[in-house]
């Protein structure tokens, strides 16, 4: 009998072995994970599940028995530790060794850690797994104080949770804006101004030099002053996990390098944020850290290994939810040329597109669902657009498709 | 506890028990319902777990909030019967509702 197996159970590793059954695929797959639990959606951890307001059965990909009824073995707390492509058989912790017809690496990606004097104190964490958020979920206590190392999307929406449970938070950001690397200096001002009108404590151009305490932390040491903080988070970038396919002698380069069928090599299937995939609409290799990606890419290894010859060739798109904020982005806007605004910031209720050469190549909406999904339509195809229809309100988004 | 129907596009039907307090979205999702994805697992952000309500049920369920009929718009043909699954609590006055699952999702 056929076997894949599915090295990761996160979003993407549980996502594969989904796909595979709803494809057809008869063979036996193996999902082995180094977390203890079954795959899980991480948006949440930084919302809803931090607070408390969604247990953690809602949280899951699917629920457990979900597995055993679609005759799916997982392998939990049991990650593949090496494996032999020309063999095709992988070793898990503990040692049992396992032959496979196809693998998926979905090893994701772990935060990049910030290396300074006292990072080792108590209350200083990361966020990435269901075990860091239920760590850091029992320090967000109203009246204490939270301080957020990194002004990316994970360090807003962790200071967006604990604003709302009641605590006294303070952003601190080296660049000179928060969202630096994801999108423009407007949106940028207008999530500094946001997070301060509702209370968070936005610091920028702030490096941190160290951190203090007494065994737990005590305070965030900056070049000017420091910080008092009962709990700190660290949000400052991932890394993708790409050891175990580069010590296989599988070509990485900042991500596993697969091609637009998820491939990395003969039998060889990479997926989700420990990817660097050819993106065809954009003319170059992406390596995103999202849901979509980490779905999707889930989705068409998983139609190649049951027979389906498929390709990626999605534009991105992400989310946000921070306070009464919904944001939702689309396509890359890096090298844009033009910025237009449609609607109001000053009532959290506007569109940003992003043109170059006159086409229309991303946008970034917060609470305007219709400009987000016109968007997602308008993106792929790279269309012209007259920069003053787009910002003209008379005219509804349906008529720009 | 409701019983929901989902119809799909050739007319194959499944009825599967949701308890109270999910979503109708989590329902389809852990009964694996082809063609209900919700991509963005529940935070409407996205429009793939689009259905089609039977117009007999119109009344019955609350009305969408706007950014539900935001994304409703540019959802896969849309139409006045047109619900995000994820936004739709389910409740014992569900019990026997009947949706229509489209051809696609974008």
């Amino acid at each position: 009998m056929p076997t894949t197996i599915i090295a990761g159970a996160g979003h993407a590793g549980g996502q594969t072995a989904i796909s595979l059954r709803q494809a057809g695929y008869e063979g036996r797959i193996v999902v082995c994970g180094d977390e203890p639990v079954p795959p899980y959606q991480r948006p949440p951890l930084s919302k809803k599940y931090l607070c408390g307001e969604l247990a953690l059965e809602r949280v899951l990909l699917r629920p457990e028995s979900f597995y055993a009824t679609h005759d799916i073995e997982l392998r939990l707390g049991s990650a593949v530790r090496e494996f032999a492509p020309e063999r095709r058989s992988v070793v898990l912790d503990g040692g049992e060794s396992l032959d496979y017809t196809d693998l998926v690496i979905a090893t994701g990606s772990r935060p990049r850690r910030l290396e300074v004097p006292g990072s080792d104190l108590g209350n200083i964490f990361y966020l990435r797994t269901l075990e860091d958020a239920d760590a850091i979920g029992k320090e967000l206590v109203a009246g204490r104080r939270l301080v957020v190392v990194g002004g990316g999307y994970i360090g807003l929406e962790i200071a967006s949770t604990a604003k709302g449970l009641g605590m006294k938070v303070c952003v601190v950001e080296a660049a000179d804006r928060i969202l630096g690397r994801v999108t423009a200096p407007e949106m940028s001002a207008y999530y500094t101004h946001a997070h301060r009108a509702r209370g968070v404590d936005v610091r920028l151009s702030t490096g941190i030099v160290s951190f203090e305490g007494d065994g737990m932390v005590r305070g965030v040491v900056c070049a000017d002053e420091t910080i008092p903080a009962d709990v700190v988070v660290i949000g400052v970038g991932i890394t993708p996990n790409e050891g175990l396919a580069a010590s296989a002698g599988i070509p990485c380069d900042g991500g596993i390098l697969v091609d637009e069928r998820c491939a990395a090599a003969e039998h060889v299937y990479a997926v989700g944020d420990c990817t660097r995939h050819p993106n065809r609409i954009l003319g170059r290799r992406l390596r995103l850290e999202s849901v979509q990606n980490a779905l999707e890419q889930a989705r068409t290894a998983a139609a190649n290994i049951a027979g389906t010859p498929t390709k990626y060739e999605q534009i991105p798109w992400f989310w946000s939810d921070q306070f009464d904020l919904k944001l939702q982005m689309v396509g890359m806007s890096q090298g844009y040329d033009t910025i237009v605004q449609r609607g109001s910031m000053d009532a959290d209720d506007f569109a940003m597109f992003y043109l170059k050469e006159g086409m229309l190549i991303a946008a970034d909406a917060v609470n305007r669902p219709r400009e987000f999904m016109a968007c997602r339509q308008l993106v792929p195809q790279r269309p012209s657009i007259d920069p003053v229809k787009l910002a003209d309100e008379s005219i509804p988004m349906k008529e720009m498709v | 506890m409701a019983r929901i129907t989902f119809i799909q596009p050739d007319g194959s039907a499944s009825t599967v028990e949701i308890p109270n307090g999910l979503t109708v979205m989590e329902g389809a999702i852990e009964n694996g319902i082809t063609g209900v994805i919700a991509q963005c697992g529940g935070s409407c952000s996205c429009s793939t777990c689009h259905c089609y309500v039977a117009p007999e049920w119109m009344g019955v369920l609350p009305p969408p909030e706007e950014e539900e009929t935001g994304l409703i718009e540019f959802a896969w043909e849309p139409r006045e019967e047109s619900r995000l699954t994820c936004q739709i609590r389910v409740t014992d006055a569900l019990d026997g509702l009947v949706l229509h699952v489209p051809a696609e999702q974008l």
